[in-house]
């Protein structure tokens, strides 16, 4: 498979820790506006894999491109973020002495450098679209309030609405319905497939409720490289992604 | 109005800032007027000496302030900071080196005593032009500014972080203060830089030009306070936090953590080398002491006890813990207790008030919040009382 007309590609990736093939020969093919869902056993490899898209971790081998042209293992995660690329971590990581609409407004696409950001003034419609945002997650009731007394559901709801408003065009998203309750996750499953209408979103998640919510197509990862890949119903009628993941 | 807002945002719209330049200004008029207007003797005097030591400490409360920028804001604890003020004070003490000319032990008409005596023949390239005050400003400002620069951007760019990058800084200072100890070093050896005569054409003894200074130290503060705001209330200053609370996120978010570290060190260095150059001419000396790596570390006791992260706590800090060292060491009583002392402070602040000095205004305001609150709690419920009865 080539590159051609994909927004990620990765090929013959591999990434070893300490003689541990963390990442093994994977190769993944997204297509512009797809929403993809991830899933497999835990150390997989899924949030490494991730790692790797977005500069965090260097593969020791293979081809990682976006959009077809741009090498992603010869930039960095800062080089990454404003090529286009979002992602939202495991841990839900917020910042946590600023408030919910401060990491909005950080997050807010626009310029990044250190003269942009000292004498920044924020527009009448930049505001409005953070206050937006917090309507879209639901804090409206917490808008002024610090990032570090919001609930593990809000945090998650506030790192999704921070990767929304950076609007990059591929979301990396993992596990984002982790800690939240079914309605919770039911909400998260539906506002991300209204964000896959004007982006490419990959997202990995365990819940198999999520998961079929998101009704999209499925990559099973395991030990690191594509186990099975196809709707929800291919794959979870295949002996190999039973026995390693579903059956268990 | 927009200088209203600007005013509203970089002082009004914080108690501790408010309060804190507004003192700064009390002393910096009342001070020098009791020092000059009020005769020797009457109690309301305020005696040379006084004069000195208060300036001296507005000095470290500048140098506490620069330090907050950087720890307090970004989370880069500098063990190094008191490099950058000992470099500026070097500056403003080669300036003063230059002012002395012929009046010197030796009476040579340019070079200063200590290289007369270690028989050289002509001054060294990096005297050139210390001799012009404006210059010698600039580089009180651009020694610290560069060094610090090269160095950030250095460590921050191998994203060299945490203790290691404290490590660093005290061996930088270190480092430095082993030069600076050599003759051939060309800044004194030993004995550093000292005798000054005057300033500006100004006689350092006079009571007028220490006042002068004096305003100056106090201006100083509060303009470089005014910029530390300025700063921490713009987008930028989010970002530092963001830096300290999150660095990996920062990066995802596309902001290069490391231009901002550098920025903000080299801003931090550079405020630090006013410190110290303010700091000379009031005592009189500037020797490779002032590179002790212990110096640096007593910055950051003032600003870890005065409230990290707040800016006034640094200024809190610098004075609140000098003038009690001074206190306490001063008095024969004391001297033997100061290091108790302050290991008290030590242990004790962070118990009782975990944000720092500053902290004791904020408890008081919540205790009297809850007072009056449960004073209006057992009105009404007293007024309900009085109803059914
Ligand atoms: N920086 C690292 N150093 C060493 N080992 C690592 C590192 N990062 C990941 N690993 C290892 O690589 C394997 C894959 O981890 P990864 O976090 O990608 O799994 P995952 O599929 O996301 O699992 P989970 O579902 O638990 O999140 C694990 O065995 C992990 O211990
Ligand atoms: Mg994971």
């Amino acid at each position: 498979m080539s590159a051609e007309g994909s927004i990620l590609y990765l090929s013959g990736v591999t990434k070893t820790f300490d003689g541990f093939k963390a990442i093994n020969n994977l190769s993944l093919y997204i297509e512009p506006g797809e929403l993809r869902a991830i899933i497999g056993p835990n150390g997989a490899g899924k949030s490494t894999m991730m790692d790797i898209i977005t500069g965090k971790t260097r593969p020791d081998e293979g081809d990682v491109l976006f959009k077809n042209s741009i090498d992603l293992t010869k930039h960095d995660e800062a080089d990454i973020a404003n090529i286009g690329i979002g992602r939202k971590f495991q841990k839900p990581t917020v910042i946590e002495s600023l408030s919910v609409w401060e990491n909005l407004e950080l997050a807010l696409a626009g310029k990044r450098s250190v003269l942009d950001t000292l004498f920044y003034k924020l527009s009448k419609s930049q505001a409005d679209r953070v206050d937006e945002v917090i309507d879209l997650i639901g804090l409206q009731q917490r808008r002024n309030e610090t990032a570090k007394n919001l609930s593990h559901g809000q945090k998650q709801w506030l790192e999704i609405g921070m990767l929304i408003i950076q609007d990059p065009e591929l979301l990396l998203v993992d596990e984002p319905a982790a800690g939240m309750t079914d309605f919770e996750t039911m909400q998260t499953a539906k506002l991300l497939k209204n964000i896959s209408e004007d982006h490419s979103v990959v997202v990995v998640e365990h819940d198999m409720d999520f998961v079929k919510a998101l009704d999209t197509r499925v990559t099973v990862l395991h030990e690191g490289s594509v186990l099975a890949e196809g709707s929800l119903e291919t794959v979870s009628n295949d002996e190999r992604v039973i026995e390693v993941y579903l059956g268990r | 109005m927009l200088k209203d807002s600007l005013l509203q945002r970089l002082v009004l719209s914080d108690q501790g800032s408010k309060f804190t330049i507004a003192a700064l200004i009390v002393i910096g008029v009342i001070v020098p007027f009791l020092n000059l207007a009020m005769p020797e003797g009457s109690f309301l005097h305020v005696s040379d000496y006084s004069v000195a030591l208060i300036g001296k400490y507005l000095c470290f409360a500048l140098l506490a302030l620069a330090l907050d920028l950087v720890w307090g804001y970004c989370g880069i604890l500098s063990l190094g900071h008191g490099a950058f003020f000992a470099l500026g004070g070097y500056a403003m003490g080669m300036y003063l080196m230059r002012q002395i000319g012929d009046r010197g032990v030796y009476g040579h008409p340019e070079l200063p005593d200590f290289m007369v005596f270690l028989n050289w023949d002509a001054l060294p390239w990096y005297w050139y032009g210390f001799d012009n005050f404006f210059f010698a400003m600039l580089m009180v400002m651009f020694v610290p500014g560069l060094l610090a620069f090269i160095f950030g951007w250095l460590a921050f760019r191998s994203r060299v972080t945490g203790v290691y990058f404290s490590i660093i800084t005290q061996a930088l200072t270190a480092a430095l203060s082993l030069a600076f100890f050599l003759n051939d070093f060309g800044f004194g050896g030993n004995n550093g830089l000292t005798d000054f005569k005057d300033i500006l054409g100004a006689s350092l003894q006079s009571n007028g030009t220490r006042a002068v200074i004096f305003i100056c130290s106090v201006i100083a503060l509060i303009g470089s306070y005014i910029l530390c705001r300025y700063i921490v209330t713009s987008k930028l200053g989010r970002v530092l936090i963001s830096v300290r609370d999150a660095e990996s996120r920062t990066r995802f978010i596309g902001y290069r953590v490391e231009h901002y570290k550098v920025f903000v060190f080299t801003i931090s260095a550079v405020l630090a080398g006013i410190a110290g150059a303010l700091y000379v001419p009031q005592v009189g000396i500037i020797n490779p002491g002032e590179f002790s790596p212990l110096n640096s570390i007593e910055v950051v006791i003032w600003v870890a006890l005065g409230g990290r992260g707040t800016l006034y706590g640094a200024v809190v800090g610098a004075l609140v813990v000098n003038f009690a060292k001074t206190y306490f060491t001063g008095s024969k009583l004391f001297v033997e207790y100061w290091l108790f002392l302050l290991g008290a402070m030590f242990i004790l602040i962070p118990i009782f008030l975990p944000k720092g000095m500053v902290d004791i205004v904020d408890q008081w305001k919540k205790k009297h919040a809850q007072s009056k609150a449960t004073e209006v709690n057992s009105k009404i419920s007293g007024d309900a009382q009085e109803h059914t009865s």
